[in-house]
């Protein structure tokens, strides 16, 4: 069948089931509507945070950056998945024994402050929007590329989806849907992996291929890629370029920014006991690590591939060099969408793709006659370019497009409802009319998360220049402003309310200072993003975990300065630790 | 605090610092600040510290949040302090 037609029917197929469930799970009270009425089973919730969690970054973006960062790519690796890690030890269990509907309202009844609350809601609103100008960036390449649609009529399409299932479902039925999403999305990112395994390493199982022999020529699949970049310039695979430190900060910020983000700890409070917040923890990593696994294996045989495709000869020789008339037609589907790009600067018609910011390497490039890189690869296209590279059946590829729209889908409603909550329940309920019904409330919650899908959408279609920037931004937001003050709350009795906002707004200011003074987010920068600039050599995207350790100093230096937090603070504090009652 | 959940908490403490030192060494310490020691090591295709980095850390995390969870369960129990 042709793979219009194929993507249509797999893709229609998918949004058909998802309708079908948030039909069934419609939200009936305001505890349905928050935390589905706490009654999710601790499988079926791990199957939903990892398919909240695992977003367009993680299926389209990840494996493609990791392809051209090598080493440096684990930070991505271990930062998303440690950070679970902390969650299930230092946050969940004590956030479900809590009870309540959110986190901004955590903060405010452990610090006795409605201040601090709001703080936590401004802290949330900026972390969730600029996560969702991600994901509905993804959808439109998504549509764009498999439904030949132009990208504003894809996101009205993915827009009408979500609104209805999270307006009308809540988180009830964004559970269940994203339940549903996880099975889409997982099916559709191992099926070409286990492919390309076979293809390139004869292993079907990916994280044992990643390990293995190439079939060509019999070497290791990571020396001979080691081989190969090195040889056209590029730092060895196995080996990276960021300094030590830069990775130690990056994959803590990333760790704690995952622990501390808002519409990931807001699923534990979704089950039924203490215990299950825990295990589910568990079950909710052990499916991340399915695709977490296996996508430092994609990115390993997709960078194989494509220097394979484009150095079909050695290194220099004439021939050596895809010639651009016999370009494959993938190529040329990936070009017209504007995420692949040739420059023939030489005009020989071939394309030669080489590191030439290596100094050593471009002046040997120049002996050969090549006038710099001719090729861009965006790298989200690896992973949705990756079965049409390796030459895969046409089923395929319309399984990768429904897997990527499940995962930017089940993100988006995830976070839609963390701000809808925010805003219904933590700062019209719990500030601005303390009075409102139960009805009303839930009504008001469906109205902001229907004012929050317009404003997503319209993120989506005109997304701001700094999109990537600020995604790296609201991991370091979130690891600076929410995880220290959420954590104190729990393990210490004696920081207050004045030591918990101040944490707060040093983190976040500090946060957002460091990335503007390097990244220009609305201004020009103040001075060059490089190494030699950096404080202590700490990147924009690791400065988040600095901050948060400003965050510390700075909440209990204030509060041991100020007085102890009133009684019913401590009374807090001690029910939340112990399970029982 | 009464001198059962003192003893509970002290106790929790312990296990998440256990656990904690692992999630450390794994990640930070044989994928990272190792990395290049470890590297000289070959397992099949792989470097160990590249291993540690890209896939090990992994499995070791999922295998102790259950770790944790199992244990986290039997303190409960044994503290008088779980939930039935």
């Amino acid at each position: 069948m042709e793979l219009q037609t194929l993507t249509y029917l797999v893709v229609g197929a998918t949004f058909a089931l998802y309708i079908g469930i948030a039909l069934v799970s419609k939200a009936k009270s305001t505890g349905e509507f928050y935390v589905a009425g706490k009654h999710v089973h601790p499988v079926a919730n791990g199957m939903a945070t990892a398919a909240d969690w695992m977003s367009a970054a993680s299926f389209s973006g990840m494996a493609g950056l990791i392809a051209f960062l090598g080493y440096d790519g684990s930070v991505f690796l271990m930062g998303w998945t440690g950070g679970f890690v902390l969650l299930a030890l230092l946050l969940a269990p004590y956030l479900r024994k809590y009870g309540k509907f959110t986190v901004p309202e955590f903060i405010g009844d452990r610090y006795v402050s409605q201040t601090a609350r709001v703080v936590a809601v401004v802290c949330l609103i900026v972390i969730s929007f600029t996560y969702i100008a991600g994901q509905m960036r993804g959808v439109g390449i998504v549509f764009s590329r498999f439904l030949n649609v132009d990208i504003a009529t894809g996101l009205g399409i993915g827009m009408t989806l979500v609104f209805f299932y999270a307006v009308v479902g809540g988180m009830k039925g964004i559970t269940y849907t994203q339940v549903a999403q996880y099975c889409v999305l997982i099916f559709g990112y191992t099926v070409p992996a286990v492919f390309i395994a076979l293809q390139v390493t004869g292993n079907p199982i990916p994280q044992l291929a990643f390990g293995g022999n190439l079939i060509e020529g019999g070497g290791h699949l990571l020396a001979s890629l080691d081989g190969v970049v090195t040889d056209l310039g590029f730092a060895a695979y196995t080996a990276g370029t960021k300094s030590r430190i830069d990775v130690f900060f990056i994959t803590l910020a990333l760790m704690a920014g995952t622990a501390g983000l808002p519409h990931v700890i807001v699923r534990f409070f979704t089950v039924p006991r203490v215990r299950d917040a825990r295990i589910s923890a568990g079950w909710a990593l052990l499916f991340i690590a399915l695709l977490y696994t296996v996508a430092p294996a994609v990115a390993a045989l997709a960078r194989w591939n494509l220097t394979e495709t484009i150095q079909v000869g050695p290194v220099g020789a004439a021939d050596g060099n895809l010639a651009y008339a016999d370009r494959p037609d993938w190529f040329d589907r990936w070009e017209r969408t504007g995420l692949l790009g040739f420059d023939d600067k030489n005009g020989d018609g071939r394309i030669q793709y080489y590191n030439d910011a290596n100094p050593e390497f471009a002046a040997r490039a120049e002996e050969f006659g090549w006038q710099g890189n001719e090729l861009r690869v965006d790298p989200d296209i690896i992973v949705l370019a990756n079965p049409e590279i390796a030459g895969l059946p046409n089923w395929v590829i319309a399984l990768v497009a429904a897997g990527a729209i499940a995962a930017a889908l089940s993100t988006a409603a995830g976070l839609l409802l963390v701000i809808s909550a925010a805003v219904s329940h933590d700062l019209l309920k719990g500030v601005l009319a303390r009075q409102i019904s139960d009805k009303h409330e839930l009504m008001a919650g469906r109205i902001s998360a229907a004012v929050a899908v317009l404003l997503a959408g319209y993120l989506g279609y005109n997304p701001p220049g700094f999109v990537t920037e600020v995604v790296a931004l609201a991991f370091g937001l979130a690891a600076s402003s929410l995880f220290p003050a959420i954590f104190l709350g729990i393990f210490t009795f004696r920081v207050n309310k004045y030591g918990a906002i101040a944490g707060m707004l040093t983190g976040l200011t500090f946060t957002v200072g460091y990335m503007i003074y390097f990244k220009g987010v609305f201004i020009a920068p103040m001075a060059e993003n490089i190494p030699a600039n950096w404080l202590f050599g700490i990147s924009p995207e690791g400065i988040g975990a600095f901050a948060a350790m400003l965050n510390f100093a700075v909440a209990l230096g204030v509060s041991s300065m100020t007085r102890p937090p009133p009684a019913e603070a401590r009374a807090l504090v001690e029910r939340i630790r112990i399970p029982a009652g | 605090m009464s001198a059962k959940s003192r003893s509970y908490w002290h106790d929790n403490l312990r296990l998440v610092g256990v656990c904690l030192a692992i999630w450390f060494t794994v990640s930070f310490g044989f994928g990272i600040l190792l990395v290049d020691q470890l590297n000289r090591i070959q397992i099949g295709g792989f470097q160990l510290g590249f291993w540690f980095a890209q896939q090990g850390s992994i499995y070791a995390f999922v295998a102790l949040i259950f770790f944790y969870a199992w244990r986290a369960n039997r303190l409960d129990r044994e503290h008088g302090v779980d939930e039935d």
